[in-house]
């Protein structure tokens, strides 16, 4: 039996469920704002050179419209809140199934 | 013993815990979306209550390890039972009033121990499950939580630094919306279930139901109304503490500790840990203030992590002495005198309370020191000193 295997039956500390906690919550709790945060950035993106008129003024920093003047940058930005949404979904579901 | 009329005294009482942990909790899931602006704070508490109600129907395992995992159910009968919550719910309302966020659960838990001890002796407790089950994982989870806080604070100012300010700051209020609103189901999920669990001992220990029998559906229904209400109601005096006392907090790192609790608590909830919702809470929002590399009232922190280590020890000797009185008197008149002690004692703590009163008005206010200790005012007071 390697160490690792010794240590997880060790009938104090479920060594097994620590680490699970520790990874699947770094993914979850860390990871999701993240994409969150890299969805906010993209949907951010300046506007391409030559593209819409509309929302070529830069913001100041006091403006906090969130606006988008890329379409790629908007679809990149569509998929990462999907990303988040459906880790929540699955999330839920899985709590109700167990 | 009359059983009928005890066994009514601890579900009412067992209810009325419910309500405290749901007020006195409030704050897990709201303090940082109430803090940013994210939700104003009549809305955050409607919010928090009906997905606190939701969440207690998804998951039953931590009713389990409570109702059977931590004391010998042969070992305790009502009146064990009913001094355990009274241990619970004094000082569930004592760190209440003074806006400490310390942890319902380790009250609940520590009142019942200590009425067990008073009654059985400590050949009744399950050691092994109170330490490897409740013990060790509050100890750690504050951590876990406080560091996978940290990380995601960090990664999402690092990745949103070209992003103007205020639109930053906006996206990241309505992020809050979601995540705050996952933290309030998983506080369901993991606190309404405390209760459940405790009635489902009462119900054993009575006869009604056997050992290792799940909760009926009207104690589950009921501890789901209960905790969805007191988290309705709000518990101003904490939320500002954690809004407020902490560190301050801006939206994106009020997401990121938010995303960080529910985690914690939904994976821990999972494994059947009876972790504190609220430790975990603190510790993630101790965790955003370290990632953010801002000021953290390092000592408004200490203060808290005291008052949670003495939890479980004075909620067990109030537990103790409520069992010594119950059963000093005896029968059914033990009961109810004890019951009435409880009653005046939250009546007590409620008109202290408005002295110092917190509302949704001023949950916001600079934070001036600790919450229940009025700013000293010159004049009358001193003359009469």
């Amino acid at each position: 039996m390697t160490p690792l295997l010794a240590a997880s039956s060790n009938s104090w500390i479920d060594l097994n469920a620590l680490w699970k906690i520790c990874v699947i919550g770094l993914i979850c709790g860390a990871g999701l704002p993240a994409v969150f945060a890299i969805g906010l950035r993209l949907l951010s993106l300046p506007a391409s050179s030559g593209g819409s008129a509309g929302s070529a003024a830069p913001p100041s920093v006091d403006d906090d419209r969130i606006y988008f003047g890329n379409v790629l940058g908007a679809v990149g930005a569509g998929i990462c809140f999907a990303v988040v949404l459906a880790a929540i979904g699955l999330g839920i579901d899985w709590i109700v199934s167990t | 013993m009359n059983n009928d009329l005890t066994l009514a005294l601890v579900v009412i009482v067992a209810l009325a815990f419910d309500f405290t942990n749901g007020f006195h909790d409030t704050g897990n899931a709201m303090a940082t979306s109430i803090a940013t602006g994210a939700l104003p704070p009549r809305i955050a508490v409607l919010l928090s209550g009906a997905l606190n109600l939701v969440g207690a129907f998804l998951s039953f395992s931590v009713a389990a390890t409570i109702a059977s995992g931590l004391v010998s159910t042969g070992a305790i009968n009502l009146t064990v039972v009913l001094a355990g919550l009274c241990g619970g719910i004094t000082w569930n309302l004592l760190t209440w009033y003074f806006g400490i966020p310390s942890s319902s659960s380790h009250a609940l838990i520590g009142g019942v121990i200590g009425s067990t001890l008073a009654a059985a002796g400590s050949h009744a407790i399950k050691w092994h499950g109170l330490v490897s089950k409740v013990i060790l994982p509050g100890v750690l989870s504050p951590f876990i939580a406080l560091g996978i806080a940290a990380a995601g604070t960090w990664a999402v100012y690092r990745l949103t630094r070209e992003v103007p300010k205020g639109t930053r700051s906006h996206g990241f209020r309505i992020g809050q919306i979601g995540s705050a609103s996952m933290v309030s189901l998983a506080h369901g999920t993991n606190d309404a279930q405390k209760t459940m669990g405790i009635i489902t001992l009462a119900l054993i220990s009575e006869g009604t139901l056997k050992a290792g029998d799940k909760a009926p559906s009207w104690v589950i229904i009921s501890c789901a109304l209960a905790i969805s209400l007191g988290t309705w109601i709000g518990g101003w005096r904490v939320i500002r503490t954690m809004g407020k006392g902490l560190t301050e907090i801006e939206s994106p790192q009020g997401m990121a500790a938010e995303a960080s609790s529910a985690s914690a608590i939904l994976l821990s909830s999972h494994f059947g840990y009876s972790l504190s919702t609220t430790q975990v809470a603190t510790g993630s929002i101790l965790g955003s203030g370290v990632g953010r590399r801002t000021e953290v009232r390092w000592n408004v922190a200490g203060r808290m992590v005291s008052a949670w280590i003495v939890t479980m020890p004075s909620a067990g000797a109030v537990g103790a002495l409520a069992y010594a009185i119950a059963n000093g008197i005896g029968g059914n008149a033990g009961g109810i005198i004890v019951f009435l002690v409880v009653i005046a004692i939250g009546t007590g703590f409620y008109l202290l309370s408005r002295k110092t009163k917190v509302t949704p008005d001023n949950v916001n206010d600079e934070w001036t020191g600790q919450v229940g200790i009025p700013t000293p005012t010159p004049g009358p007071a001193k003359a009469a000193a």
